[in-house]
């Protein structure tokens, strides 16, 4: 069932990483959250695929009870 | 609170005591209604229409008191069409079909609920609860079959296996009767539902809502659906403005979840913040104001031996979509024709459990849409919030972010994909139409008059054959729908032309024209196709060809047929 890639697929992560920081720069914390949602919905419809995005929400909201478990 | 009411007159409804309280017999009744509120005097309506007498009982004598619902939906106004009801409540009504959404100070979108042409009705019409009541009062008063009994009020209850006995209370004492079969529309209180100890389960919302409505005389504010997210008058909550009929308008604010209620809905206080909306130069009056907390709410079953429970008594939503009322009216057309044949001895009470099957279903639909609605529009955390603000700001430049606002997925009649009424295709169709599903609406003309396809079916199952000219039809295929028209549970056919004819019937049978096309492509027609519809016009089943033991077996199934 599993759809959603886990396995390294970015060729070159340190730029793209990079630009993703940059955007963040002068940023307040408020408009950082604003600026990931909108950067989630777009690639949300890019990927098309819902079942891919209810996997990748399941997988996060798991690490987040294990992570307050810890 | 109540501020004055201005421009609608209450009319009190007289007490008259009734066969009981004059004889201190107990009378028996084959359907007694509790509760006149909308959903109630459709049911009654709907007996009547089936030729069915009824009692209907109400502790009140006026009709509903200030603002409720507003928005009824283009499946309602097609039940009231088929109950003869629909013309003074479309004349009086404000139409629309547009609703836009704004965000902050800009426009967002708009949207069209009904983008095409050829319907009877629009997607909505905004009309005032109590002039909906009064026009489906008005047809009951010097009905023979319709005994309206106002302040007389349920007390209690004796449930047996093939009756109910009702003690109902009065301006001059109590007295008893017993239905054959018990309807309970006495809303979201509901008495039946306590006396019967049924559970109502579900949760309020936390977030408080003011209802207003002004009087005002303006020009810049079209018969549209506006909705506000985070507007400068209202800064972090929304707001949702209409139009009714008498130039009375809808406001809807959200507050802050702390709101002090007392405060919130002092006049003068309300006056200043519908000043902030509507500018300072738009003279208005105040007629109404309410605030509300919103349930979410539904019982297990629907039916309960001798007793259906319809409207608010069996469900009730935020109003996010105005799927209140509407969907009690889906309840009672649901309902009416599948009891009759029960009561007729023609179908199976198994019948009854697919009111159950199919309007619990119905029920989750609502309460899953309006309370996705209620949290998009009050989200509780900041994460939320963003989420919203960030989906909001792409929608206006993008449409692929719209689908994902939310102001209310509007009300619409169920679809019943996996319906136990239905029989499955076995033939290809290709059109969004299946069964199960309401039926699409298409200008026809019959004898040279213009009328509708859904005005022209209701009330019986009924067969819609497509055929390119009556002449078409075959000595085979007329030798079929004869017998089917002869049936005990009779089906009626009608043929459905491509070609233009003066005929209003064709032996024996009525003749639509499909004037503009639109009725053979809406149902993917080919000459010889043929619908079966049911008695509330739904879809249960369809061929290419007509075949009058499938007919027969399809209909025996959609209507659990004993006979
Ligand atoms: C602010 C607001 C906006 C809304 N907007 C919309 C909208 O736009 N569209 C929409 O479809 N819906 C809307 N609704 C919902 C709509 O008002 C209800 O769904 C509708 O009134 C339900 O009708 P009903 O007949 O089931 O019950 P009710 O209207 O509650 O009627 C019940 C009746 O039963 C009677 N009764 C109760 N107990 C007894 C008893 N023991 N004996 C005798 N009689 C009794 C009462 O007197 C009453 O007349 C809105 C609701 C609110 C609050």
């Amino acid at each position: 069932m599993a759809k959603l890639h886990l396995e390294p697929r970015i060729q070159n992560p340190d730029p793209l990483y990079k630009a993703l920081a940059y955007l963040h720069t002068d940023l307040s914390a408020e408009e950082s959250l604003v600026v990931n949602a909108k950067l989630l919905f777009l690639l949300i419809n890019h990927i098309g695929d819902e079942a891919v995005v209810y996997e990748a929400i399941d997988l996060v909201r798991k690490d987040m009870d294990s992570s307050r478990v810890e | 609170m109540p501020v004055m009411q201005r421009t609608y007159q209450y009319e009190e409804f007289p007490y008259r005591p009734s066969r009981e309280e004059q004889s201190g017999e107990i009378g028996h009744y084959p359907v007694v209604i509790v509760g006149a509120g909308p959903v109630g005097l459709t049911a009654a309506n709907d007996l009547v229409y089936h030729g069915i007498p009824v009692v209907l009982i109400d502790e009140d004598n006026k009709v509903s008191l200030g603002s409720r619902a507003i928005c009824f939906d283009k499946r309602a106004l097609e039940i009231f069409d088929r109950l003869g009801v629909v013309e003074p409540m479309e004349a009086k009504g404000v139409t629309w079909n547009v609703g836009r959404v704004f965000h902050q100070e800009e426009e967002v979108y708009q949207f069209n609920l009904l983008p095409e042409e050829g319907h009877a009705h629009p997607a909505f019409i905004n009309l005032q609860q109590y002039y909906l009541e009064e026009y489906l009062i008005r047809p009951l008063r010097d009905q023979p079959l319709a005994d309206l009994r106002w302040l007389n009020r349920l007390e209690a209850l004796e449930i047996h296996e093939d009756f109910v006995r009702l003690t109902v209370s009065t301006p001059q004492g109590t007295y008893q009767m017993d239905a054959e079969w018990l309807i309970a529309a006495d809303g979201a209180h509901s008495t039946v539902r306590k006396l019967m100890g049924l559970d109502y389960k579900g949760r309020q919302f936390e977030s408080k809502f003011l209802i207003t409505d002004v009087v005002m005389q303006n020009e810049d504010f079209p018969t549209e659906r506006w909705f506000w997210f985070d507007p400068p008058f209202n800064p972090g909550y929304s707001a949702l403005l209409h139009k009714q009929a008498d130039n009375v308008w809808r406001i809807d604010m959200q507050l802050p979840r702390d709101a002090d209620e007392a405060e919130a809905q002092d006049p003068e206080r309300v006056e200043q913040r519908i000043r902030r909306m509507l500018g300072d130069d738009v003279p208005f009056e105040l007629e109404w104001i309410s605030l509300y907390r919103f349930h979410s709410r539904r019982m297990d079953r629907f039916w309960h031996g001798r007793v259906f429970f319809v409207g608010d008594a069996a469900h009730i939503v935020s109003p996010f979509g105005a799927r209140g009322a509407n969907s009690g009216f889906q309840d009672v057309d649901n309902l009416i024709w599948k009891l009759k044949l029960v009561m007729q001895g023609q179908a199976s009470p198994e019948l009854l459990e697919t009111f159950n099957q199919e309007r619990t279903y119905a029920a989750d639909e609502n309460l899953f849409h309006t309370e996705t609605s209620t949290e998009f529009i009050s989200p509780k955390t900041s994460g939320q919030k963003t989420l919203r603000k960030a989906i909001l700001d792409l929608a206006r430049e993008y449409a692929f972010a719209r689908p994902f606002i939310n102001s209310g997925r509007l009300s619409k009649a169920t679809i019943y994909p996996s319906s136990p009424l239905s029989t499955p295709d076995e033939d290809t169709f290709a059109c969004q139409l299946a069964p199960g599903w309401p039926p699409a609406d298409a200008p026809v003309t019959v004898g040279g008059q213009s009328s509708f396809l859904t005005q022209q079916v209701g009330g019986q199952f009924q067969g819609l054959l497509f055929l390119q000219k009556p002449e078409d039809l075959s000595a085979e295929q007329l030798a079929d729908l004869k017998a089917l028209a002869q049936k005990d549970v009779p089906i009626h056919t009608l043929l459905v032309v491509a070609q233009p004819t003066p005929l209003r019937e064709y032996e024996g049978m009525p003749v639509l024209v499909d004037v503009q096309g639109l009725a053979w492509k809406r149902y993917d027609a080919t000459p010889g196709t043929y619908y079966l519809l049911r008695p509330d016009q739904y879809i249960c089943a369809r061929w290419r060809t007509l075949d009058r033991n499938k007919v027969e077996a399809a209909q025996r199934h959609a209507g659990r047929l004993i006979v």
